[in-house]
């Protein structure tokens, strides 16, 4: 088993109602969840290892490949939509060169759809990593990611 | 117990003395919108200023006070004074505000927005007086961006823990009655009363049982239970341990969204308070009872905010609601009886038990008493988060509160309740906001969510909008949401990319019923409502689509095609712009768009000048017959 | 003793044990009632939405998930609970391919059963929108296919695997629409942990998870297994004078309906070419056939020169205990040694 997965178990007693918690763990170490880390965690709760993954591919915040360096994640809440979430993330598309849910090959960009990332009031927002990005227009986007359009 | 009352006095000491004493007092809201406005950086950018110039001040964090959209926020409170609360103060204006107000006593008038306290300065409004926050009634919010949150002294101070020491005076019997009394009805959706729930639970026989705060908060659009929790989470706390006592339930789960790190690490930090403090753990103030709180993060799923399906999360499953009966209150979480509540439903219990039954129903109607926590979003000027008496009318909450619509456009609906409600045209707007007048229109409270559309908001797309989402997290266990909910949206796909028939309409209602009717859990049960009140009220939108081809509110891009009008100077913005080279037009010189070449994506539009005001879209026109 | 109910369904009166469901007594006393996701050996899901009745006249509520209760009188059907189930068969038809012909399901398709018993109309079918899945078809397992194309998402495999086998190899992958049953990693029959039983694939209501034996037979044998000492009881299906497919018998003590890869689908032996049917001798260094008489007196002859330690017994697994029990017998009283074995497992 891999070192940071066994460390990470350490931290549980292999109960079923781990499973969750366990893999927001392994994605904040791996930034994915690889599948091998599935079938130790169905070996150490006990549970089948369909059901791990049952699980994993249920919730939205798991992800099964890795994130870019810069993981942008798109507001689609109800108030950035109608202060034109859908136009920003056309333009991050094209800004950044892949559709949502993809890494760029080179693993700088990831680009993701979030439910709501609660700046509703500083709508239309995206968050970078950890960092909100807020009161957004299609110009400040071609501003933020424009050095790839560049590159091109 | 005497502890308590020993440390409650030492905290109000406390208090007086960072109020009162000679060291200006200056709070940043420091909650999640703050931060989203860069708050971070002015706390450090205050502390460094009033560093380098020899002020000594206390600078403290503080939650939201609900002006979301003037964040940063920073309140400075001098020695005598009242506090003055100013607005949009970002980096760049820090220095500017030390050494205005801080050191000179010069209120700059572009960031002022009103003074709290008794007394005035100069012509600067009382915050409180401002038509944003007169019609408001903060009660559950009353801390929320006065209190440091991470600070359980400051709590203490402003009557925290008074309501639990309270209950455990009069005993379980006596909460459940109060609660009674208050009228409490359930903040989280549907409305239920809270003591009638907990009576099923304390009259089911087990060794176990479990009480659970909602805190999913997954409604798009929604953050009032975030702010809450950011701001004041002992209130959270508190009004847990007490219902937990009422049901006699000894463990508590807080299920909470990952996507709140903030919430998460302000509600880790309370509970290590309060367990160090006696507040949770064995014999809490000797009154033998024992109770812990754990906290469950979710992992983004909507669906995960539904009783069954929240239970079936956190015992490690997908989640995917189960039948009932069994009711969770009878058989919930590992077969035990459970109790599950929203956050504010829960802080409410707090403040029923500090100030009792009759103080909390004061506000608020016949059946919907007390008051209720809103955000506020959308098309509003004052988007943000507010608490209004129950039976408010949404024209008050939108156009007093809310400031109506911004950039002179005009108002055309409003969502309440979220992917679960519907929306409300301007003819209705005088109905009051509380649950049963809510429901007599075809839409919900629900948690709280009010969007405001304007004239450019095209119904149909918003409709499309909320079914997509809950295409999105239907769980997709029974057949009427997860094939229903796909089968409106891709008919509702077709109508705003103008591939819409004729019988779409009738189509649509009939699904929608059907889906409402047949599906297994509230999600699928409400779905079709945001379908269903928009062809109620907005069907001539849908039928413009259908058989003009329009789209009104000229949004959808099938629909519309963009001109440039005479006024054109030429200055080449747009043409510069347009990433589909489909401006064309020399220095100078009017410009035009070649129609076959454009993209609709409408950079032109938004780039022109508004002093020219060239670009416009039209609808309606080059609708062409597919071939 | 368990109690029984006094009830009524659709102005019959039936009888039904304390904790059956209103669906499952209705079944037994051939009442239909629309249903998709449920199965009386497994618990109840609640899922398809196809199964409402009314209970004394209230509300809709789902027949496999209610119990049955002394003197309800139960309608199992109404203008509004036509609609509603009209309505889910329709979404689910136009979720469905609508190759019906091609399908190995055919005769025994609870959708064709329920669209039939509705009166599903063709054109109502035509103002929705028909959805395009276009997934792979899993082709790996020898003895079945998995078309999620197919599968309507009751979710009896799942709990088939779960419940009865015990194993779990399937679950439910992704949510909402996007909804598919699979294996861990959503890999290939073949790459799982599944032990090919079959359990799933006889339970599927329609042709998603399918036998690549044909389905029906022109008439079936009742019989016993022969693979193993536990004797689950099977019916060959025959058509012509071959085996086409092992139905396990439901009324059989030992195996309830249930049974493994081998009884199931491990019946090629019988009809194949390359199958022994007369005892071989090796002379020579050939194998060369002989008559049963040659071969049983050359055993005979060599046996009576083995006895002691260079005799040992390995039985096998397909005879019965009693044929296990005669070998051991002859081995210690006959061949005079204790070194006696058994495959135990084919
Ligand atoms: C799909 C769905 C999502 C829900 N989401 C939430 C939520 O995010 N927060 C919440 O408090 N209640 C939510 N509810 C309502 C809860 O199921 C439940 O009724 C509520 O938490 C009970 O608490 P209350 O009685 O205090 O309102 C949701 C319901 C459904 C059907
Ligand atoms: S109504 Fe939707 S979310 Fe609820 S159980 Fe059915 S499929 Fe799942
Ligand atoms: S064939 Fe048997 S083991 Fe394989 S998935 Fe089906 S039930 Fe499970
Ligand atoms: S494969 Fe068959 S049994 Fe399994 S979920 Fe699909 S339709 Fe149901
Ligand atoms: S058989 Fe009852 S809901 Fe499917």
């Amino acid at each position: 088993m891999d070192k940071s997965l066994q460390v990470i178990l350490q931290t549980f007693e292999g109960k079923k109602e781990e499973i969750i918690p366990i893999l927001q763990n392994v994605q904040d170490a791996y930034s994915y969840i690889p599948e091998r880390s599935m079938t130790d965690i169905a070996l150490f709760t006990g549970v089948p290892e369909s059901q791990v993954y049952g699980v994993a591919t249920f919730y939205a915040q798991f992800r099964f490949t890795p994130r870019g360096k810069k993981h942008c994640m798109v507001c689609r809440g109800t108030a950035c939509h109608v202060n034109g979430a859908p136009r920003i993330l056309e333009e991050m598309e094209e800004a950044l060169g892949i559709k949502q849910g993809e890494t760029s090959e080179d693993l700088e960009y990831s680009l993701e759809t979030v439910a709501c990332i609660g700046a509703c009031s500083l709508a239309p927002a995206i968050m970078v990593n950890d960092t909100v990005e807020a009161k957004l227009d299609p110009k400040k986007v071609r501003k933020l990611f424009g050095r790839v359009v560049a590159n091109e | 117990m005497n502890d308590l009352i020993a440390y409650q006095q030492e905290a109000a000491s406390v208090w007086e003395e960072l109020n009162s004493n000679d060291m200006p007092l200056i709070t940043v809201g420091n909650a999640t919108c703050g931060r989203s406005a860069g708050s971070i950086d002015v706390v450090e950018a205050i502390q460094a200023e009033t560093a380098e110039i020899g002020i000594d001040c206390n600078v403290i964090e503080v939650g939201c006070i609900g002006l979301c959209y003037l964040e940063p926020i920073v309140s400075i409170q001098k020695q005598g004074q009242p506090m003055v609360v100013f607005g949009n103060v970002t980096l760049k204006q820090v220095k500017k505000l030390v050494a205005d107000y801080l050191v000179n006593d010069q209120i700059p008038p572009k960031l002022v927005i009103g003074t709290i306290g008794e007394e005035k300065i100069g012509d600067v409004p009382k915050l409180f007086e401002l038509p944003v926050l007169k019609p408001q009634v903060r009660r559950a919010l009353k801390r929320c961006g006065f209190i440091d949150p991470t600070s359980l002294e400051h709590y203490l101070a402003n009557s925290g823990y008074s309501g639990l020491t309270r209950a455990f005076d009069v005993g379980p019997e006596r909460i459940v009655e109060e609660v009674k009394l208050a009228g409490l009805r359930g903040r989280g959706g549907a409305g239920f009363p809270a003591w009638r729930k907990w009576t099923f639970c304390r009259e089911a026989e087990s060794d176990q049982k479990y009480l659970i705060c909602n805190a999913d908060e997954g409604d798009p659009g929604a953050f009032m239970n975030r702010s809450l929790i950011e701001g004041d989470p002992h209130a959270l706390i508190e009004g847990m341990i007490i219902t937990g006592y009422a049901l006699g339930a000894s463990v508590g789960y807080i299920y909470c969204r990952a996507e709140y790190p903030l919430a998460l690490e302000r509600l880790r930090l309370a509970i290590q308070q309060a367990e160090e403090n006696g507040l949770l753990g064995v014999n809490i103030l000797g009154s033998s009872f024992d109770f812990k709180i754990k906290i469950k993060e979710g992992a983004g799923a909507f669906v995960c905010g539904e009783e069954t399906a929240l239970i079936q999360s956190i015992e490690g499953e997908r989640g995917m609601p189960t039948p009932r009966p069994p009711f969770p209150a009878v058989s919930g979480l590992w077969g035990k009886p459970t109790i599950i509540n929203n956050v504010e439903s829960l802080a409410c219990v707090g403040l029923i038990m500090q100030n009792g039954a009759e103080w909390f129903a004061e506000y608020g109607t016949e059946k919907s008493k007390g008051t209720k926590t809103i955000a506020l979003v959308g098309k509003v000027v004052n988007s943000g988060l507010v608490e209004v008496p129950m039976g408010i009318s949404l024209r008050e909450l939108i156009f007093d509160i809310g400031g109506g619509v911004p950039d002179g456009k005009k108002f055309k609906a409003v969502q309440t309740g979220g992917p679960s409600g519907g929306c409300v045209p301007e003819e209705l707007l005088d109905i009051p906001v509380d649950y049963d007048s809510l429901n007599e229109v075809g839409t919900i409270m629900g948690s709280g969510g009010v969007v405001v559309m304007d004239e450019s908001t095209c119904m149909v797309d918003f409709a499309r909008y909320f079914l997509d989402f809950a295409e999105k997290e239907s769980c997709g266990k029974c057949v009427p949401c997860r094939l229903g909910t796909k089968q409106m949206l891709t008919i509702l796909e077709d109508i705003v990319e103008g591939r819409g028939k004729p019988e779409d309409i009738d189509l649509l209602e009939e699904l929608g019923e059907a889906v409402m009717a047949g599906s297994l859990c509230g999600l699928g049960q409400t779905a079709p409502n945001p379908v269903l009140t928009t062809l109620r009220y907005f069907r001539d939108e849908y039928e413009a689509h259908i058989y003009e081809g329009k789209c009104p509110a000229k949004q959808c891009k099938e629909f519309i095609t963009y001109h440039i009008l005479d006024s054109c100077i030429g200055c080449g913005l747009c043409l510069r712009n347009c990433s589909s080279n489909a401006i064309i037009g020399e220095p100078k010189k009017l410009h035009w768009i070649e129609q076959e070449l454009c993209h609709k994506c409408g950079v032109c539009y938004e780039v022109c000048p508004p002093k020219f005001f060239s670009v416009e879209i039209r609808t309606g026109e080059l609708k062409e017959e597919p071939a | 003793m368990t109690k029984e109910y006094n009830l009524t369904i659709d102005g019959q009166k039936i009888i039904a044990q304390e904790g059956t469901s209103i669906l499952d007594a209705a079944l037994e006393n051939d009442i239909f009632i629309p249903h998709l996701c449920h199965h009386p050996d497994l618990k109840p899901e609640g899922a398809c939405r196809l199964c409402g009745v009314e209970i004394d006249g209230g509300r809709m509520v789902m027949s496999c998930l209610s119990t049955v209760g002394e003197g309800i009188d139960v309608k199992t059907d109404s203008s509004e609970i036509r609609q509603a189930r009209t309505i889910a068969m329709e979404l689910l038809i136009a979720d469905h391919h609508m190759d019906c012909l091609a399908c190995a399901a055919a005769n025994d398709c609870a959708l064709l059963d329920i669209s039939a018993y509705l009166g599903i109309q063709p054109d109502r079918l035509e103002r929705l929108r028909p959805s395009d899945k276009g997934l792979p078809i899993d082709e790996s397992n020898p003895f079945f296919q998995f078309d999620p194309n197919k599968c309507v998402v009751c979710g009896i495999c799942v709990r088939t695997c779960n419940e009865i086998v015990g194993l779990g190899a399937l679950g439910f992958i992704n949510r909402g629409f996007k909804t598919v049953i699979g294996t861990f990693g959503n890999k290939p029959f073949t790459e799982s942990i599944c032990e090919s039983c079959g359990e799933c694939v006889v339970r599927c209501p329609v042709g998603a998870l399918a036998p690549k034996t044909p389905k029906f037979a022109a008439r079936e044998v009742q019989t016993t297994c022969v693979y193993c000492g536990v004797g689950c009881g099977i019916y060959l299906g025959v058509a012509g004078d071959k085996i086409v497919n092992v139905r396990a018998d439901r009324e059989r003590p030992t195996n309830e309906g249930s049974l493994c890869v081998k009884g199931r689908y491990g019946f090629n032996f019988i009809n194949h070419p390359d199958r022994l049917t007369k005892p071989l001798i090796k002379k020579d260094g050939e194998f060369v056939e002989a008559e049963w008489d040659e071969a049983l007196e050359l055993i005979a002859s060599k046996f009576v020169q083995s006895k002691g330690d260079k005799f040992a017994a390995l039985a096998s697994a397909k005879c019965t205990n009693e044929e296990n029990y005669l070998i051991q017998k002859f081995t210690r009283a006959v061949m005079e040694t204790n070194t006696v074995d058994h495959c135990a497992r084919l």
